[in-house]
């Protein structure tokens, strides 16, 4: 990958909706340049999307609710643990898969809006698929840091004096 | 009977920091979006905060030795040999102070007697002209151009020299400018300074912040090391202006000279900003990285922008200050930045606080967020507009 590419990515990755004009500035490179670029980025799927990142425990009604789901599975022959994954995946519910080292196979994480929702979905769905052994589920009490970013009311206004040597 | 009676008469004659008198205006004002701060935005890196704890855990709370301790000299040595390919023995050539701020003093302090004359290179640092003073010595400025990119050339040193004059002070890359000279120009000062047999003040604490061109320290030109006192520290490249902490390395004599002064005067440097930095030299590069593609990224974004506006403003090749032109408006220095930030509430320097020639310039630290720095730009934009 090249290195403006690099940082084009590392740019629009801490902030999606920084205007081109603005990319193209910082970077000392032309609008036009900025914008094949970006182009070019998400044909070849390197920019998968542009989300934002909010709080939702802050905007009352909209509470939600995230749990951890240690699974433990028997992998399917031939495609190992890739095709169970792939089943649990696709379940809108679900908004993260991972393979992992140690006492279970995949990490899954599952967001509802209530508790009830979320056992319902984990008896339901994804105990009842086949190659499913066993599953502990861990709700998620308080969100601290998420993708690198810390959620709180910390003061991140400017603390040093206005004019300095 | 008045007090000021009591005030050394070198202290009464100096000059309050015109930048102080603007730090007053400014703070009586609400909401004030800054371009006048010479600090990192940044925090300081939390492994480098982190260590600090631990050290004061671990009961790190007594003084260390005067020149600093060991351990860190080491590391700033270190540093310098791989960085600079400059080696300095860090039992006896290197000292810990308290900032790049008392490692100027003591190396003037050092170095000078009364009447000895110090050249100064304008626009410059706030802090070269009273410490020269303040230390017995004559200040002798030398006025770079706009023209020349604010470079210093060989032949204004020639002009500047006198028979008592004994040392002369580099910033590189300069505060307020931004001008960074590179290998050439340095070889090319360094042959007058060698001619003339000048001791060199070399102010690098902004040599981790170069953009396009690589750096050169001025010890590291042949013959130079011998007549230099380098003069760093962590304020800038590492974001830790309120932790103190600064190095200078020279030849021993001088720096043994310095280790006296300190001694007395101020025992050593803090001990948890001493561990603080530790940290940072060994673990901090990743962060000064990182903070080094923000900077670059917003010096083009504000050069691009002011020149848009119609505020002329070369390229700077180091540092995180902006140097704009602000002749068109027909405004001073002084009357500019105080009408902008009675009018928009933007905080810039007037240029005149540099010296003589920073006239017709305003200083724009560039050290902020890009959201503060494009809202500062409008506000900027609008402000000029009514005046050209
Ligand atoms: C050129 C120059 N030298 C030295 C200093 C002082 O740095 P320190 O915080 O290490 O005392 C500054 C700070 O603004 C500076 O701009």
């Amino acid at each position: 990958m090249k290195e403006i590419e690099v940082e084009l990515l590392k740019l629009i990755e801490k902030n999606a909706n920084l205007e081109v004009e603005k990319i193209a500035k910082l970077m000392d490179k032309s609008i036009d340049e900025i914008r094949e670029l970006i182009d070019k980025l998400e044909k070849k799927k390197v920019i998968l999307g542009y989300s934002t990142l909010i709080d939702w425990a802050k905007v009352l009604d909209e509470e939600e609710v995230t749990a951890m789901v240690d699974v433990k599975v028997t992998p399917a022959r031939d495609v190992g643990f890739d095709k169970v994954a792939e089943r649990i995946y696709r379940f809108p519910e679900v908004k993260a898969v991972y393979l992992m080292s140690g006492t279970y196979d995949l990490s899954v994480s599952v967001k509802g809006k209530t508790m009830m929702e979320i056992g319902h979905f984990i008896s339901e769905k994804l105990s009842a698929l086949d190659s499913v052994l066993s599953t502990t589920t861990h709700f998620v009490l308080k969100k601290y840091k998420h993708d690198g970013i810390i959620l709180q009311d910390a003061d991140e206004g400017d603390k040093r004096i206005v004019v300095s040597p | 009977m008045s007090q000021v009676s009591y005030i050394s008469k070198q202290v009464a004659d100096l000059k309050p920091s015109g930048i102080r008198r603007f730090f007053d205006l400014a703070a009586q004002m609400e909401d004030v979006i800054s371009l006048g701060v010479g600090e990192p935005d940044f925090v300081t890196p939390w492994n480098v905060i982190e260590q600090s704890f631990h050290s004061l855990e671990q009961g790190y709370t007594s003084y260390t030795e005067n020149a600093g301790m060991m351990e860190l000299r080491k590391e700033i040595s270190k540093y310098l040999i791989g960085n600079y390919h400059l080696t300095y023995d860090p039992s006896d050539q290197l000292i810990v102070s308290v900032g790049a701020s008392q490692a100027i003093d003591l190396a003037l302090r050092a170095v000078i007697d009364p009447g000895d004359e110090v050249i100064i290179v304008e626009p410059s640092f706030v802090a070269y002209v009273p410490t020269v003073r303040l230390a017995g010595g004559i200040p002798v400025t030398i006025q770079t151009e706009a023209e020349d990119e604010f470079k210093l050339k060989p032949e204004q040193i020639e002009e500047a020299i006198t028979p008592k004059t004994k040392a002369i002070i580099l910033c590189n890359p300069n505060n307020p400018t931004g001008t960074l000279l590179l290998q050439e120009e340095l070889e090319q000062l360094a042959t007058v300074i060698k001619k003339h047999d000048l001791l060199v003040l070399s102010d690098e604490i902004y040599a981790e912040l170069t953009y396009d061109d690589a750096y050169t320290s001025f010890p590291s030109i042949p013959n130079m090391k011998e007549r230099t006192i380098l003069i760093s520290g962590f304020s800038k490249a590492f974001a830790m202006t309120g932790w103190r902490l600064g190095y200078a390395a020279g030849p021993t004599e001088i720096i043994a000279a310095m280790v006296k002064i300190h001694q007395y005067t101020m025992m050593c440097a803090p001990t948890m900003a001493q561990h603080a930095a530790l940290e940072a030299m060994k673990n901090g590069r990743q962060s000064v990285q990182s903070m080094f593609e923000s900077y670059k990224q917003r010096r083009n974004f504000i050069v691009s922008s002011l020149n848009e506006i119609g505020l002329q403003c070369p390229n700077p090749g180091g540092a995180f200050y902006a140097f704009p032109s602000i002749k068109a408006t027909g405004l001073t220095s002084a009357e500019f930045a105080e009408q902008l930030l009675q009018e928009e509430q933007v905080a810039v320097v007037p240029g005149s606080v540099f010296g003589a020639n920073g006239e017709g310039y305003i200083r724009c630290s560039y050290a902020t967020s890009l959201k503060q720095l494009d809202e500062a730009l409008n506000r900027m934009k609008r402000f000029v507009q009514k005046r050209m």
